[in-house]
């Protein structure tokens, strides 16, 4: 059976972390199955930790009163779900709902603010990350609002 | 030079706005065999002519199958064609996709909204098995699940290929991905070794998509995509459709991206 750092380690997050800072983080971590509909997240509550999706797939998405909850994006194996534990007020921002049987790590923000702060060098390898996951996600954010499909015309027509 | 004269067989109204027409030569024997990624120019009468790809099976031979989004005034009147109405057509012109490149290998369709039509024709010779290809991925971006093409026939055939679905918006069930396509394009596993990418949407999708792609380390060489600019003749003469020393419409509209980076990047070209 694989350990924890065994998983973490397997996670591009993690890719070419240094192994004592791993152990380190893993020691925060703990194993999570979700079903589909189950809520990983809701908005403005309690942010106390982000998830490392190993399986499966989540829905980040926002309520609209009068009209019901709108999907921003979906998540898959691979990807990290949530940063709000990084940052004052540590609330979650949106809701993170399984669609299918999600496999992840669940990793104690609160445990890991405090291991970043005694230890710089972990505390700045995992902001680096982080930075990463939060400029991919702004890229992906701005593209979707370029409507890019909306831009095109038929396929080799001028519409002239 | 001249159009044939060909009549609509069937009109099937993809979503609104689009629509794709079956549409038959009035001579019989007007010959419809094309190359997946060609494309015909069709003359709606009194309004004008349009280049449009072929969309349907090369091997149907019951005439031709284009998909039309109506946008402009010749693209507007060949959707609004009905059934029986005349359509003049020029063509198969330009260049398709590389199909003898493909073969053996794991092939990538990358497709974006309406760049669905080209492709689709490409995916029927690939499942047909000639070429006979070591792995079929069909990753399809739209806007909204309501703005897809073919999904019906798309998800039959994802018995027999991989099929990603990504859209920018979605409500409800939407059981693919929302995001942008590249989300599920970086995600995929790609032997850059291996593996051949055809794409046809729009230029700004294809140029991110480009951008995973080279830094999945495939070659420049390994892919290539199906370009559009203002066509006019057809035929490498008039010059509209000029770009940077091709023509699209004679060199292309396919074209390796090794051999179009240079103009590919250059803005207003």
């Amino acid at each position: 059976m694989k350990t924890l750092p065994d998983l973490l380690h397997e996670h591009a997050f993690f890719k070419d972390m240094d192994e004592d800072h791993l152990a380190f983080i893993a020691r925060c971590g703990e194993n999570c199955i979700f079903n589909a509909g189950d809520h990983l997240a809701r908005e403005n509550a309690p942010a106390n930790d982000f998830y490392v999706i190993r399986d499966g797939r989540v829905a980040v998405e926002s309520y609209v009163p009068n009209h019901g909850s709108i999907c921003l994006q979906t998540l898959q194996s691979g990807d990290i779900f949530g940063w709000s534990w990084l940052f004052p007020p540590y609330l979650w921002t949106f809701d993170g709902r399984a669609l299918d049987e999600v496999h992840a790590v669940r990793l104690d923000g609160k445990c890991l603010r405090e291991k970043c702060d005694a230890d710089p060098k972990l505390g700045y390898a995992l902001m680096k990350r982080f930075a990463r996951i939060v400029t991919d996600r702004l890229h992906t954010t701005r593209v979707q609002l370029m409507d890019v499909y909306d831009q095109q015309k038929t396929s080799l027509d001028s519409g002239k | 030079m001249i159009p044939a004269i060909f009549r609509v067989e069937e009109r099937n109204e993809e979503f609104a706005g689009t629509v794709t027409l079956r549409i038959r030569g009035e001579a019989r024997e007007v010959p419809t065999e094309f190359n997946p990624g060609q494309f015909n120019m069709l003359y709606a009468f009194g309004t004008g002519e349009i280049p449009i790809s072929m969309s349907g099976s090369p091997a149907d031979g019951n005439g031709y199958i284009h998909t039309i989004r109506s946008h402009g005034f010749v693209s507007r009147a060949l959707a609004d064609l009905r059934v029986g109405d005349a359509v003049g057509v020029r063509g198969p012109f330009g260049r398709g996709w590389p199909l003898d490149q493909a073969a053996g290998k794991e092939v990538l369709v990358i497709a974006g909204g309406l760049g669905m039509a080209p492709l689709r024709s490409l995916i029927y010779r690939l499942l047909s098995g000639t070429p006979e290809v070591s792995r079929l991925r069909v990753l399809y971006g739209a806007r909204r699940p309501q703005e897809m093409l073919f999904l019906t026939e798309l998800e039959y055939w994802s018995r027999r290929m991989e099929l990603i679905l990504s859209v920018d918006h979605a409500e409800g069930e939407w059981p693919g991905h929302i995001g942008v396509i590249t989300g599920p394009l970086d995600k995929a596993e790609i032997d850059p070794d291996n593996t051949i990418a055809f794409l046809c949407g729009p230029e700004v999708m294809m140029r991110f998509c480009i951008q995973v792609l080279t830094a999945k380390a495939l070659p420049e060489s390994a892919i290539f995509l199906s370009m559009e600019r203002n066509m006019k003749c057809a035929t490498g003469h008039c010059g509209h459709c000029q770009w940077g020393p091709n023509f699209i419409c004679k060199n292309g509209p396919v074209f390796c991206y090794e051999g179009i980076r240079r103009w590919f990047d250059i803005r207003a070209l």
